[in-house]
């Protein structure tokens, strides 16, 4: 199993990102090693479509669980093609959310929003 | 001869300045590049002579052939392409038609399929051709529809006023791009100057010669003609602030053909720009 998980910060010391696309790293947990590793997201900067190059990005590392506060809809449909697992997490810390998930106290996130596209124009 | 007219902000005079200058200008070709909200035919009425439906590519995936190398999700710098692992999905509205990927593709697993995306339309008002485009609902695009007006817009020789959207992004860039003058509309409100400083840059940027006419003229404090002596930008013409050219403008007629208090008005702005876009367009093009 490998977590993925939007982070403010490439170390245990920040916290979860309230956007998925745009979050600047990514914190891959592997609950089997107990294995950290933070690696930047390249989408965090890109000008459109950000959503689905985070999205790749997971597939591409082969998370298999997904702990996000919430995804837009571009994003959740490259996910769940790939057959990821996407829960909800409801708290800032990140030690929390794993915990939370691995205690199965997460829900499934179902509640997938529009996507905040197209607010430039392209 | 082609004039871009645009402005940055919304409601500055735009389609005001280009549909009274190409009525005084008799046979000439107006064309609305605004495809998301246009209005100059609204003022013309034109006679509709042809409508022409625009298409753009998108790709299509052939599963069987597709071995999910990634190649094409590399490639498409606007992400509208991802691979699961198990099939590859387009996502249509962010797509810009380029046909990189089918380039990319070592399979030749990608082909183009034709969506419709709106519309242009040719008509007649007295002796102005009138273009106008008209984006389908929920098209995040208008730029295949500008491609398409001033292509067609090409073929005449005349004078043409270009109607460009609001602001400074990508549809206005496109707008602009082949003329040989651009007047820059502004109004005298520190918003107003503010946008003007934008598309000042925007056609600085494009090397394009351009004037600005100061709309809504009063005596007073005017913000945009303060930025233009700052900058020294020509001043071509001002309109001034008048509530009759408001109400004949707000019943969607054309000033020029109202009133010949107006069409005088309109003709000598119009003289000071052909003057003004002759003398730019010889001294850009020694440059």
């Amino acid at each position: 199993m490998k977590i993925a998980l939007p982070v403010t910060e490439n170390h245990s010391g920040g916290n979860v990102c309230p956007s998925f696309g745009r979050a600047p790293y990514y914190l891959f947990y592997d609950p089997d090693l107990e294995q950290e590793n933070y690696l930047e997201n390249p989408a965090a900067n890109s000008p459109g479509g950000a959503g689905i190059q985070a999205a790749q990005f997971l597939v591409n590392q082969k998370a298999t669980v997904v702990l996000t506060p919430r995804l837009g809809e571009n994003a959740a449909q490259v996910l769940k093609g790939a057959a990821l697992l996407i829960y909800q997490t409801n708290s800032e810390s990140i030690q929390e959310s794993i915990l939370a998930f691995q205690e199965n106290r997460l829900n499934p996130l179902d509640e997938i929003h529009p996507g905040f596209h197209n607010h430039g124009e392209k | 001869m082609r004039i871009a007219v645009l402005s940055g902000k919304g409601g500055t005079g735009k389609t005001l300045l280009s549909v009274n200058l190409a009525a005084a200008a008799k046979e000439s070709v107006y064309v609305d590049c605004d495809v998301e909200e246009p209005n100059g035919h609204l003022y013309f009425k034109p006679l509709i002579i042809t409508v022409e439906k625009v298409h753009v590519p998108l790709p299509v995936v052939d599963p069987g052939k597709c071995t999910g190398c990634g190649k094409c999700v590399d490639f498409c710098q606007f992400h509208a392409l991802a691979h699961t692992g198990k099939s590859l999905i387009i996502f249509e509205d962010i797509c810009h038609s380029c046909g990189g990927c089918l380039l990319v593709c070592p399979e030749n697993a990608l082909t183009e399929k034709d969506k419709e995306v709106g519309q242009v339309t040719l008509g007649i008002s007295e002796q102005v051709t009138v273009l106008s485009g008209e984006m389908n609902i929920g098209e995040a695009s208008g730029i295949p529809l500008i491609h398409k007006l001033l292509e067609n817009a090409t073929t005449y020789k005349n004078y043409t006023f270009v109607d460009c959207p609001p602001g400074s992004a990508c549809i206005v860039m496109e707008s602009i791009q082949d003329a040989d003058y651009c007047l820059l509309v502004a109004e005298p409100t520190i918003f107003g100057a503010h946008n003007l400083a934008m598309v000042a840059d925007l056609v600085s940027l494009f090397s394009i010669p351009f004037g600005v006419v100061l709309n809504k003229d009063l005596p007073g404090e005017n913000p945009s003609e303060a930025y233009c002596k700052e900058k020294g930008f020509p001043i071509l013409a001002r309109i001034p602030f008048d509530q009759k050219l408001g109400e004949i403008n707000a019943q969607g007629k054309i000033l020029v053909r109202e009133d010949s208090k107006w069409e005088k008005i309109f003709s000598h702005i119009l003289d000071t720009i052909h003057r003004e876009v002759k003398h730019e367009t010889i001294a850009h093009s020694k440059r």
